[in-house]
């Protein structure tokens, strides 16, 4: 296998599968930040006032803040006035109301993208909510999921028609001041999802979401806010692909989840942005803040994540498990490959009785990659009886690549038990030639043993989503071999 | 079928084999023999083609084919099969999702259809039984928590599958209980046929016993220094390698 180092380099060169860029007329804000911005995006999303003061007062503490530093990534920092804070494609009358009315290119765009809006909705009876730049565009099935009383919309349709709930839980979990790019969000969220699942409901599909980046320079800032009521059970989809960029590209998003007693909330992420080029220039930035609060007793919140894309990852989906006996679950999968750096992890906050988590992250790392898991189990003094099981693994392909974690552990409880179990392997030469000896090419070979290391974290997410996300993993692993 | 001409080969430049011939002939099985360290399992590699040796002279010829020039998927492609001496386990990989994706690469080599899982399953089924081996194995990981008789079965258990041109069994019998030896010796024994060689690299005569071999060889510092039938095997036993190292160093 002496010609592998030409492969591999063939390999990488191999483009984005999803860089193109489509061409549509944007009604883009210039670049800048200031309250004049923030009252136009919320001036042009018709806001009542409760919102608008909400931004102004996230933006005001925004600007008290610093970027923080403790990551364990590395970029140029980032000019927050050269970024256009509000871009949304112009549509023929004021937004579409059906397919039929959505512009025919962006639904090509989706085309490429291997999304087939329709065909998916129809076929596979998932609800999408397809978010383009900071627009909703099209959203289905909402006259069947309305019939269940789940509601399941874009987050400025919610503003204006269910203000009460949005006021209710918008920033309950992830405060306005919580950390720097949450602050950011805050104040110039233009658009995401909104679902509301009442008492007793078990919603009866997948909720699906697909974001995508387009316009240039735009940063994106979504908002999605999901809420379980009491015994309310809902599974959600989040993918996401971006066309190739020079410019890095900033994505600050805020996902929040609320789940009252007795109710269930599962989170899926397959994340494939543009992840930079073979020379670490460009790809997406992205720094997110995922929290879920099991507000309730019983109640349980599960992420499933498996990043592969972005240039830049920072993110810790979190539960805080306020309500006895809740559950808190993160399964991840993070891979970086080329110049990508990846800092993830989950936070686990224990405050109820006989709460309990249990974290499964496997990290891989290949090419020039940084893979860093960042964890904290934090046990209040009132959770008795609290448990956490960790196991956190690594898999390096190459040497120039490197796996780093960092666990926190802060338990105030002496009934609580907390477990951690961390181990970082190599694929090896004789794994390798094993499989080959048998005829399997070398990247089949890779992509069988990642997907055997990640194996615990895909069976739980939905099977479409698991098939999806295996063939994701093999393509960003291609020329991995070395 | 198979022809070895003066093969030099070294791994981090400390020559392993120097001038290695043999020839193996279609429905031939031979047996090598020879001291540990003398080159059994560095020979056996080079064959399925891993990396980390440097070939710097001689020739390998598969049915006239330049087997060195061909990577180790496809030399396994083309009909070569290494019964491993210490096989490896991969966590995580379904045994039999494993050994279909195995057995389809190879059919579609050869211009066959892929086999779906009923006929995977139905093929699977028929080869276990000769085997005497368990199909919970089949449900594990490749090789995760497999005692080594399992593991060696399971080797035995993919030849049958894959049904290659030229098999190499590399000490397949070491760490294996008297039935364990005789069902994998079954196993071998049914695969022997007019289109197919196979190398026997053995410590030990017993085997020998089970599969019993047309050619023995014996390697020693890199090379064939000595040849012979079965009864070459019985003499080793009870000599050891001294004689024939002594036999070898005296001018021919
Ligand atoms: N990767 C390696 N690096 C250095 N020396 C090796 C390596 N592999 C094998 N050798 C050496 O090559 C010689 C032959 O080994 P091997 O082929 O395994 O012998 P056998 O199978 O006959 O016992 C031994 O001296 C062994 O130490
Ligand atoms: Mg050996």
């Amino acid at each position: 296998m002496a010609s592998q180092p030409h492969e591999v380099e063939d390999l990488i060169r191999r483009g984005y599968e999803h860089g193109f860029y489509t061409e549509i007329e944007s009604d883009t804000v210039p670049p800048g930040l200031d309250e004049d911005v923030i009252r136009l995006i919320s001036r042009k999303k018709a806001e009542p006032q409760f919102m608008l003061d909400w931004r102004l007062a996230a933006f005001r503490h925004w600007q008290t803040m610093e970027t923080p530093r403790w990551a364990h990534v590395h970029h140029a920092p980032i000019d927050y006035q050269a970024i256009s804070y509000y871009s949304s494609p112009k549509a023929k009358k004021d937004g579409p109301k059906s397919l039929d009315e959505v512009d025919p290119k962006l639904l090509e765009t989706y085309d490429k993208l291997g999304i087939p809006l329709h065909e998916r909705a129809i076929l596979a009876g998932v609800a999408v909510d397809a978010v383009f730049d900071s627009v909703s565009v099209a959203t289905t099935f909402k006259d069947r999921l309305a019939k269940e009383g789940i509601v399941f919309c874009s987050f400025s349709e919610a503003v204006r028609e269910h203000p009460g709930l949005v006021e209710q839980y918008l920033g309950s979990v992830v405060p306005p001041g919580d950390n720097f790019f949450a602050a950011l969000n805050s104040a110039v969220f233009s658009d995401g999802s909104f679902v509301y699942v009442p008492k007793g409901v078990r919603c009866p599909m997948e909720l699906s979401t697909y974001f995508r980046i387009n316009a240039a320079n735009t940063g994106q800032f979504e908002r999605t806010l999901i809420v379980a009521d009491e015994g309310a059970y809902v599974s959600y989809l989040e993918g996401c692909t971006a066309p190739m960029r020079d410019e890095n590209q900033l994505h600050a998003a805020v996902v929040e989840l609320v789940a009252q007693e007795g109710a269930q909330i599962k989170y899926s992420t397959v994340q494939n942005w543009y992840p930079g080029d073979e020379n670490g220039k460009g790809g997406i930035y992205n720094f997110v803040t995922k929290r879920g609060e099991c507000r309730g007793a019983r109640s349980k919140i599960s992420w499933t994540q498996v990043e592969t894309g972005s240039a830049i990852t920072w993110k810790y989906p979190s539960c805080v498990l306020r309500g006895d006996d809740s559950v808190g679950e993160f399964y991840s999968v993070a891979l970086s490959n080329l110049y990508q750096q990846a800092d993830t992890g989950t936070k686990m906050i224990h405050l109820g009785r006989n709460t309990r988590s249990t974290i499964v992250s496997k990290g891989i790392s290949a090419g020039h990659g940084q893979n860093a898991y960042r964890g904290l189990v934090q046990v209040g003094r009132d959770a008795d009886g609290a448990r956490n099981y960790t196991q956190c693994d690594s898999l390096l392909l190459g040497d120039k690549c490197g796996a780093h974690t960092f666990p926190y552990v802060e338990v105030r409880n002496p009934t609580a038990r907390v477990e951690h179990e961390a181990t970082t392997s190599k694929i090896s030469e004789d794994q390798l030639f094993y499989c080959t000896s048998r005829g399997l090419s070398p990247e089949d070979a890779i992509s069988m043993i990642v997907n055997g290391f990640c194996k615990e974290v895909f069976r739980e997410l939905p099977m479409e989503f698991a098939v999806e996300a295996q063939k994701l993993l093999s393509v960003s692993l291609e020329g991995a071999v070395g | 079928m198979l022809s070895i001409r003066n093969l030099h080969a070294t791994v981090d430049g400390k020559a392993i084999l120097r001038g290695l011939d043999l020839e193996v002939g279609a429905g031939e099985v031979h047996a090598i023999m020879g001291p540990n360290g003398s080159g059994k399992s560095t020979l056996a590699h080079i064959l399925a083609g891993r990396d980390g040796y440097e070939v710097t002279a001689g020739d390998v010829e598969l049915d006239g084919k330049d087997l060195l020039a061909l990577s180790a998927d496809e030399r396994a492609r083309e009909g070569v099969f290494l019964a491993f001496q210490y096989p490896v386990e991969i966590p995580g990989v379904n045994n039999t999702y494993f050994l279909k994706a195995a057995v389809n690469a190879i059919r579609t080599h050869r211009g066959l259809p892929e086999l779906d899982a009923m006929d995977f399953m139905k093929l699977v089924k028929e080869k276990l039984a000769v085997l005497h081996m368990s199909d919970a194995l089949l449900k594990r990981a490749v090789n995760v928590g497999f005692s080594g008789g399992e593991k060696k079965r399971n080797e035995i258990f993919q030849m049958a599958l894959l049904e290659p041109r030229l098999a190499i069994l590399d000490e397949t019998d070491s760490g294996l209980d008297i039935d364990a030896l005789k069902d994998v010796a079954e196993g071998v024994n049914r695969l022997r046929g007019p289109d197919r060689a196979m190398i026997v690299v053995t410590h030990y005569q017993r085997l020998l016993d089970y599969i019993v071999p047309d050619r023995v060889h014996v390697l020693s510092g890199g090379r064939i220094v000595k040849s012979g039938d079965r009864d070459l095997a019985l003499r080793l036993e009870e000599e050891g390698y001294h004689w024939v190292r002594d036999q070898a160093a005296a001018p021919a």
